[in-house]
């Protein structure tokens, strides 16, 4: 099956890719650039069923935006590395208290210092975790890895100059400008019709509308797909697929295995950092319990039912893994439940996840066709 | 350290009391890891039910505190008796469910965690929801104080009053804390030796040494591997049953910190090797407890994973080393 890796994760019909590829370049460019509009605008659109009644739709596609961030950054590491991380959060967690201590608890920094700080800050502790853990098997690895997320939680909630149990509140807004405003559309009716009254204002980082936060990590959320598609098709991507697949093999081809999955997890380190530090600029308040270890799990569940390695994949993973519950609230008691049922049906039923990169199907279809040509040999 | 020094007896006895339940638990991680090369990571939803079969068993047999010798003998066998068996039953469950499809069709290992992430998560919210599922089958009139606040903690009675047997050091060590160590202890030397001994056991060793090899040697595998997730499920039941007689409380999450701190333990004494989970959790129970006497008890488990991250650097194999095929018997 073909997967839609130029266009929106949504579509993945066999062929689209090929009817998109085949499109003239403006065509393509002014496909991408409708699409882009259309997600910018999608929290004022107020598609019915879309929708979710409940909470605000901003504040949920905002969260949505978060988790699509992690699962990319999860992805460098679960998914190109191939390396079973289990304390993601941890790295989220300092991103957000780097933004938090900086800027509120111990600090008056501006926003726009502090984001890049604490992007630095979560990529320190992933090459100050990795360093001398990424030498241990994979298994271990992936505990090793949950410990440290749960150390990181442990001395945020102990330490009482991180803010202790309460946490730290009343962490600074980005600067805004508040331009113009951009009016909703309202469907009460029936029919959209635009609506004046309820409106967003362009870049004004409130505290009642979260649209302009979703705004925000959207656009982060371009700008680190464009990183990771440079990454991804460099040198550094291939070092990090031939080590994923054969460690030994790649060390043998003069892969320095061990610097590439340092860099791997350091690179995700640093998006789970920027995650976490739009977080809490968009909550204005943090506290340990917004990182216990099932946000870990959650994360890795993203990337894995999305399809670990295909950056398409992870995004659909992540949107399936925050989205859900959010328009399902009223199931929420359910959804930890539904969702272990379903990890366990995906890992029987589709190993690859949703949408497995290209790659790795190609890979299994050969094996497949080998394994056939054995066993007719041996059954002969 | 003045503390560490005053309560050194206390902290001790404490430790090891902790530690066999640690070590109890560390086995099932130990024999599915050297049999499967695998870590089970839903083995501390086994534990959890144990611990509720525990408690649900002393509920219904009218277990309270300050019955006599008879009563109390009872009810604590009839304790072993329920937990050890619910927690075999879950833990062969596990393996029929989540594990043996993969096993089938050649998963990779990640994919076999992801499905143990999920049973996992299945097994604890079944749990947590118990309330709910039983209003559905429509007993909750019958089954109210067994499912009431299926969120929250859950207490069993004080069956047996802990009363000092001796003193060391100004700590009365109680016979609740030598029941436990005592009783760990035989536990583990019944298994090495069934490991060691029996027909069931050499195939444990075959099958953890070369599982090809043994399979051609007429070693039944996949019986092979259900009697190991039988017999780590049965020592997490004990386990489940000593830790409601010495802690009392438990709750539909409570397997996570004791899973993954027997998984420590296992992996301290060396994953792979039964003697080595002994050490491991006797080590982990004394140096948790040690530490969290010198840095404040707000930072015990941080000592665990602390321990367990400096072990996997500078001793991976662990302190007895990884062998449950190499076993020397």
């Amino acid at each position: 099956m073909s997967t839609a890796a130029t266009a929106r994760p949504q579509d993945s019909g066999p062929g689209f890719r090929e009817r998109v590829d085949n499109l003239p370049t403006a065509a393509k460019i002014l496909l991408w650039a409708l699409f882009a509009v259309f997600l910018f605008l999608l929290p004022l659109l107020n598609i019915p069923f879309i929708t979710t009644e409940g909470s605000d739709f901003g504040g949920v596609l905002f969260t949505v935006a978060t988790y699509v961030l992690v699962a990319l950054g999860l992805n460098i590491v679960v998914g190109y590395a191939g390396l079973l991380d289990l304390g993601y959060v941890g790295f989220y967690a300092i991103g957000a208290y780097t933004v938090g201590v900086l800027s509120a608890e111990h600090g008056k920094l501006s926003w726009v210092v502090v984001v890049p700080l604490a992007i630095v800050a979560a990529m320190i502790s992933g090459v100050i975790l990795g360093a001398p853990t990424l030498r241990v098997r994979g298994d271990y690895l992936a505990i090793v890895t949950l410990g440290f997320g749960e150390i990181v939680r442990l001395t945020l909630v102990n330490l009482e100059y991180l803010g202790g149990a309460q946490g730290i509140s009343n962490i600074p807004k980005p600067p805004g400008l508040e331009l113009f405003e951009v009016p909703s559309i309202d469907w009460s009716s029936g029919a959209p019709v635009v609506d004046l009254d309820t409106t967003s204002t362009f870049l004004k980082f409130g505290i009642n509308d979260f649209v302009p936060y979703y705004w925000l990590a959207l656009v982060v959320i371009g700008l680190v797909l464009l990183f990771d598609i440079l990454v991804k098709d460099s040198r550094v991507g291939r070092a990090w697929e031939a080590t994923r697949e054969d460690e030994d093999a790649a060390e043998l081809m003069g892969v320095p295995t061990f610097r590439f999955k340092l860099l791997a997890f350091a690179l995700g380190a640093a998006i789970g950092g920027l995650s976490g530090a739009l977080f809490a600029t968009k909550s204005g308040f943090i506290n340990p319990q917004s990182f216990e270890l099932l946000l870990s799990i959650l994360f890795l569940a993203a990337v894995v039912v999305g399809g670990a390695g295909n950056r398409w994949g992870v995004i659909v993973g992540a949107i399936v893994v925050s989205y859900f519950p959010e328009r399902f609230r009223e199931f929420a008691d359910f959804r930890v439940l539904v969702f272990g049922l379903a990890l366990m049906l995906l890992a029987i039923f589709r190993p690859q996840g949703l949408l497995p990169p290209r790659r790795t199907v190609r890979a299994k279809r050969a094996d497949d066709r080998q394994a056939v040509l054995e066993e007719g040999e041996a059954s002969v | 350290m003045q503390f560490l020094i005053d309560n050194f007896a206390a902290l001790t006895v404490t430790g090891l009391t902790l530690g066999a339940i640690y070590a109890l638990v560390a086995l099932g991680y130990t024999l599915v890891y050297g049999v499967l090369r695998l870590i089970n990571f839903a083995h501390s939803e086994v534990f959890m039910y144990g611990t509720f079969a525990a408690l649900w068993v002393v509920m219904l047999l009218g277990g309270r505190p300050g019955a006599g010798v008879g009563p109390v003998v009872f009810w604590v066998a009839m304790m072993f008796v329920a937990a050890m068996a619910v927690s075999g039953l879950i833990a062969v469950l596990l393996e029929r469910v989540a594990y043996r499809p993969l096993r089938k069709r050649n998963a990779p290992p990640l994919i076999a965690l992801i499905s143990a992430i999920g049973a996992s998560f299945v097994l604890a919210e079944i749990m947590g929801l118990r309330s709910r599922i039983v209003a559905w089958v429509g007993l909750e009139e019958n089954l109210r104080d067994y499912v009431r606040n299926s969120r929250n903690n859950a207490g069993m009675p004080t069956i047996i009053s802990p009363q000092p047997i001796f003193t060391v050091g100004g700590y009365n060590v109680t016979n609740v804390d030598i029941f436990v160590i005592i009783g760990a202890i035989v536990l583990m030397v019944v298994l090495d030796q069934f490991v060691k001994r029996s027909r069931l056991g050499r195939g444990i060793r075959a099958v953890a040494m070369d599982p090809e090899a043994a399979a051609l040697m007429g070693v039944n595998r996949d019986r092979v591997i259900q009697v190991t997730f039988l017999v780590g499920g049965v020592m997490a039941g004990a386990a489940a049953a000593f830790y409601m007689l010495k802690i009392g409380i438990t709750r539909y999450d409570a397997g996570f910190i004791l899973g993954v701190k027997a998984f420590t333990a296992a992996v301290l004494g060396g994953i792979g090797n039964l003697r080595g989970a002994l050490v491991g959790g006797f080590v982990l129970g004394l140096a948790e407890n040690y530490g969290s006497a010198l840095v404040g008890s707000q930072w015990k488990d941080v000592v665990a994973f602390v321990l367990l991250i400096l072990i996997l650097l500078f001793r991976p194999t662990g302190l007895l080393g990884e062998s449950l095929g190499k076993a020397r018997a």
